[in-house]
């Protein structure tokens, strides 16, 4: 195996930088701006088909309950309500975000079947003529709910005793190949905080984090003549879209049609197949047009945030500030269901521990489910947060031992060839030269054997 | 309440429509004149990307029930373009990456717009204010007022070359030795 020896290798580019290069360096127009300033870029909600019907969703009132019976009596009655779908009328009634690349088990129902599990879970999906009577429709279900015990914290739903939040797991977290959680070992931490001259351990914790797009999350679903659906979404993912929503309706894949690619801002929240499913049943029990979008208020409450993460970092220090031994305890809040969480738990436990060589390491990355909305992707998703807490605590450290910051990044920054503790050795690494450039442009003074430490050896550690 | 025939002059044409009692401005203009630049982002007044401009002033249409503005004149997006050609706030909009996802561009253009109409010189902290209504997520508030402030400019006839932090005006050598 070889590595390369330069922080940033130009060598595979050097032929190209004598081809006429013409777009790297100078100023293009983009493709979609003339569209967005003469209003004429077409969003999914743009689309107006004649005879269109509208979706809007009875939510469930309870954080967590057992569903003793749905009426829709009053419901049908109100005009212009056309059909009311339930989960009866999915044909396989469970979301399959990751099944394609093997992530099971499928645990979400589309419209919730005999229990709810988060405040707000769809129950079922009233259609109507106007937007009007299908909210009018949506208030008047009537379900009878018996309260179940729910549970909001990480910690107190792995405790002993907590109610079970998701039968499809039938524990409190999601199991990674027969494991309670996603493991890093690497060493020895507890002989490295016997030996090491301070110990260090914060907690640190983060909010669920909405992606709040200007655009909501919807789209307008239209049978064609020849027995096709056109789904014209704000889907992020329109092939993602496309397999989860025929293996859904159980329908092959080249039945639907996506027309996306126009996002009115995303940022991960519109990753999820949620919306277009449905609103395709509503449109094949219908034969009519169909739109689902979310008003702000659901946008804000149900579409799935960034996941609410609680960090325990503990840290075996040296005097001279190198870091021996570094041992992670880390939560993330799926929320009731899985989604794209037990993707991005794995990503945090990939991320640690930070962008250090520490010779022993420890964590756990539990991805845990409780009863508030199911989080999934944000920008970032499973490494954001735990920067954010890996990075926090270098500072705390650094304040501890009176050492500069900066330095003590410099002091502990893997290096080219260094084995991390994912047993996959270092390569490509510039944090040291990234620390001294960003020191050199706010001024900040660093001793000479700093400035001259490198991402290609370990010289002067 | 029955519905009743409204007149409005939108984007200087007479237009006549049915409109139920109650029914907002912004639906009469995306559903019943087609006009879908305007959008709908929160349906409640915050966020601004279904401002047009009222008599010359900035207003959410989401918010207007129709038949308070009869005979009113409505501008929207589509009417700023003459011709096929971009008018300055446009124009300086593409030269200056002020759009990114494009839901917010309308209504931050229609207030531009309305800006400029009484104020063809504004300062920063104006269009701030201008602006102050209009929600973009893209975090790209800064080029949104770069670009205001040089189509207030174009508009008065000043020269656009050399503009501090706007794209055109930045050397190519000088970005690739970033």
């Amino acid at each position: 195996m070889t590595y390369r020896l330069a922080p940033i290798d130009k060598s595979p580019f050097a032929a190209e930088r004598e081809d006429d290069f013409t777009v790297i360096g100078s100023v293009v127009q983009r493709s979609d701006a003339r569209g967005h300033v003469t209003g004429r870029t077409e969003f999914f909600e743009d689309v107006a088909p004649p005879g269109l019907l509208h979706l809007k969703m009875h939510r469930s009132a309870r954080h967590h309950a057992r569903i003793r019976g749905v009426d829709l009596t009053e419901a049908l009655a109100v005009p212009g309500v056309v059909r009311i779908l339930t989960h009866a009328d999915i044909p396989n009634n469970l979301y399959t975000p990751l099944k394609l690349i093997g992530v099971e088990p499928d645990d979400e129902p589309i419209l919730a079947v005999d229990k709810v599990r988060y405040l707000g879970e769809p129950i079922c999906a009233v259609v109507a003529e106007s937007e009007a009577a299908a909210l009018e429709g949506a208030a008047r279900v009537r379900v009878d709910y018996e309260d179940l015990p729910a549970v909001f914290d990480v910690e107190e739903a792995l405790a002993e005793g907590a109610p079970l939040v998701n039968e499809y797991h039938g524990r409190n977290f999601f199991t990674y190949e027969g494991h309670h959680c996603r493991r890093i070992r690497f060493g020895d931490v507890e002989k490295a905080f016997g030996q090491a001259d301070h110990v260090f351990e914060w907690r640190y914790e983060s909010a669920p984090i909405e992606q709040a797009p200007t655009e909501t999350t919807g789209c307008v679903v239209i049978p064609q003549a020849d027995g096709r659906l056109r789904i014209h979404s704000d889907t992020q993912a329109c092939f993602f879209t496309l397999d989860n929503t025929a293996l859904i309706l159980g329908v092959p894949f080249n039945k639907l049609r996506i027309v996306g690619g126009t996002v009115g801002g995303g940022f991960g929240g519109k990753v999820d197949v949620i919306v277009e499913p449905v609103a395709c049943v509503a449109a094949m029990m219908t034969d009519r047009p169909v739109k689902f979008v979310y008003n702000r208020y659901e946008e804000m409450q149900v579409s799935s945030p960034r996941a609410a993460e609680r960090i325990y970092i503990k840290d075996a220090v040296m005097n001279d500030g190198r870091i021996i031994g570094r041992k992670v305890t880390l939560y993330v809040d799926s929320g009731a269901y899985a989604r794209h969480t037990p993707y991005g738990t794995t990503k945090a436990a990939a991320h640690m521990p930070g962008p250090y060589s520490i010779p022993n390491v420890w964590a756990d990355c539990h991805c845990v489910f409780t009863n508030r909305t199911p989080s999934s992707a944000m920008r970032g998703f499973g490494v954001t947060i735990g920067d954010f807490a890996l990075e926090s605590q270098m500072d705390r450290v650094a304040r501890a031992l009176s050492m500069d910051p900066l330095q003590l990044r410099l002091l502990n920054a893997y290096r080219d060839g260094d084995l991390k503790a994912h047993r996959k050795v270092a390569e490509g690494t510039a944090l040291v030269e990234v620390v001294q450039k960003a020191a050199e442009m706010v001024g900040h003074e660093l001793p000479e054997a700093y400035r001259r430490m490198s991402s290609t050896t370990r010289e002067g550690l | 309440m029955p519905s009743q025939i409204v007149s409005l002059v939108v984007n200087g044409e007479p237009r006549e429509f049915i409109a139920r009692p109650g029914v907002t401005l912004l639906a009469v203009l995306r559903e019943a004149l087609g006009l879908t630049a305007a959008k709908r982002g929160c349906a409640q007044g915050s966020c601004g990307t279904c401002t047009v401009l009222v008599d010359d002033r900035p207003a959410p249409a989401c918010l207007i029930a129709v038949e308070t503005v009869a005979d009113c004149s409505v501008r929207t997006l589509e009417g700023v373009a003459v011709g096929g050609n971009l008018d300055e706030v446009q124009s300086s909009f593409v030269d200056n990456f002020a759009t990114q996802c494009g839901f917010c561009t309308a209504g931050m253009i229609m207030v531009a717009e309305a800006l400029l109409d009484r104020d063809p010189d504004p300062s920063e902290e104006d269009v701030a204010e201008a602006i102050s209504g209009n929600v973009c997520r893209c975090t790209g508030y800064r080029p949104i007022m770069i670009a205001i402030l040089d189509a207030a400019r174009r508009r008065r006839g000043e020269s656009v070359e050399g503009i501090e932090g706007t794209a055109p005006a930045r050397p190519a050598e000088e970005a690739v030795s970033r």
